[in-house]
């Protein structure tokens, strides 16, 4: 009897570790740079500005940064997203154009609506390999004082954006 | 003659063909054999069950080129695996370190062995304690003995 109880705990909590595996999605690498600062970078502007742009000129703000490529599939199905969150003004989103011809990106921003503040070209890509980029999309929310405080791996649904992303700006301007 | 020139025509697709495979990035063999070696327990993070070493997607490429560079800059695997692991986290290395965190996952085995040998121990040792303990009364005593007599008397005839 107390063997049966013994085995059916076993069970149970065996069945308690698959249940939370079978959530997790194995693709999302927890990023080690969520609380630490935002690598710098100096990237030449995509819409050919002869000024570069720097993470530190967004001190004192929070900002987003999102990761796109205009030969990304997938970030088209968050780009609308992005442009409606341009037009309220809530928090402003700094574009990083990821392995991109500087044409096709332009071109593509022309075409769909240009939701960035201002969009870097990363023809390398190497900028990307020190925020730990692995796919596209990424979006990055970093605070006042240049912290990365979350990053989205993947395309923003709306849910994410209302979940997450706006009250966590929210609270970061608070 | 036909023949003879799509022969060599197959054997010059080959040819090309192989070298396209190997790509002669460095000039240095020895840094490229350590290369792999090094990049071989760095894990791809776009096709996450292959190697950085392994994989032809563009990210892996552009990973071992950085890590071709830092090693032509005198950079040791130490140092390049730590550059790795700031950026993607412990989860880029196929060895995961030892600390607080993986302690469970370096030692866990260990403790399951530990907890079915004392498991196996205790049932042993309970056997031996109730087979010792069992009392023969006074007819199975008897048989016994007429039993090992019959088996002296054997061996000595």
């Amino acid at each position: 009897m107390r063997r049966g109880v013994l085995l059916l705990v076993l069970f149970a909590v065996l069945m308690g570790f698959f249940a939370v595996g079978l959530t997790l999605n194995p693709r999302e690498v927890p990023s080690p740079l969520i609380g630490k600062p935002a690598p710098v970078f100096s990237l030449p502007r995509l819409d050919g500005a002869v000024q570069t742009f720097a993470p530190q000129d967004m001190l004192g703000q929070v900002w987003l940064l999102n990761v796109w490529a205009s030969w990304c599939a997938p970030c088209r199905q968050e780009h609308s997203l992005l442009v409606e969150l341009s037009k309220t003004r809530l928090v402003p989103i700094l574009g990083l154009d990821y392995k991109d011809q500087r044409n096709d990106g332009l071109e593509w921003l022309h075409e769909a609506g240009d939701p960035y503040t201002l969009s870097v070209s990363d023809i390398q890509g190497r900028v990307s390999v020190d925020y730990g980029v692995y796919g596209v999309p990424e979006t990055f929310v970093i605070d006042k004082k240049g912290i990365i405080r979350f990053k989205q791996i993947g395309v923003i649904t709306q849910e994410i954006l209302q979940t997450t992303i706006l009250p966590l700006v929210k609270e970061l301007n608070g | 003659m036909a023949k003879l020139f799509a022969l060599a025509f197959l054997a010059a697709m080959a040819f090309s063909a192989q070298a396209k495979d190997a790509v002669p990035i460095a000039s240095d063999p020895a840094l490229e054999q350590r290369l792999n070696k090094l990049t071989e327990n760095l894990r791809c993070l776009v096709c996450q069950n292959q190697s950085i070493a392994d994989s032809n997607a563009g990210l892996a490429v552009d990973l071992k080129n950085q890590v071709r560079e830092m090693m032509v800059q005198g950079q040791s695997d130490q140092q390049i695996a730590d550059f790795m692991v700031q950026r993607y986290g412990d989860f880029v290395l196929f060895r995961p370190p030892v600390k607080t965190s993986t302690w469970l996952l370096w030692f866990g085995p260990l403790l399951l062995l530990l907890a079915g040998g004392a498991g196996l121990l205790r049932k042993i040792v309970r056997q031996r304690k109730s087979a010792s303990d069992v009392q023969l009364d006074d007819t199975v005593h008897k048989r016994v003995q007429v039993l090992l007599e019959a088996v002296k008397k054997e061996e000595t005839v």
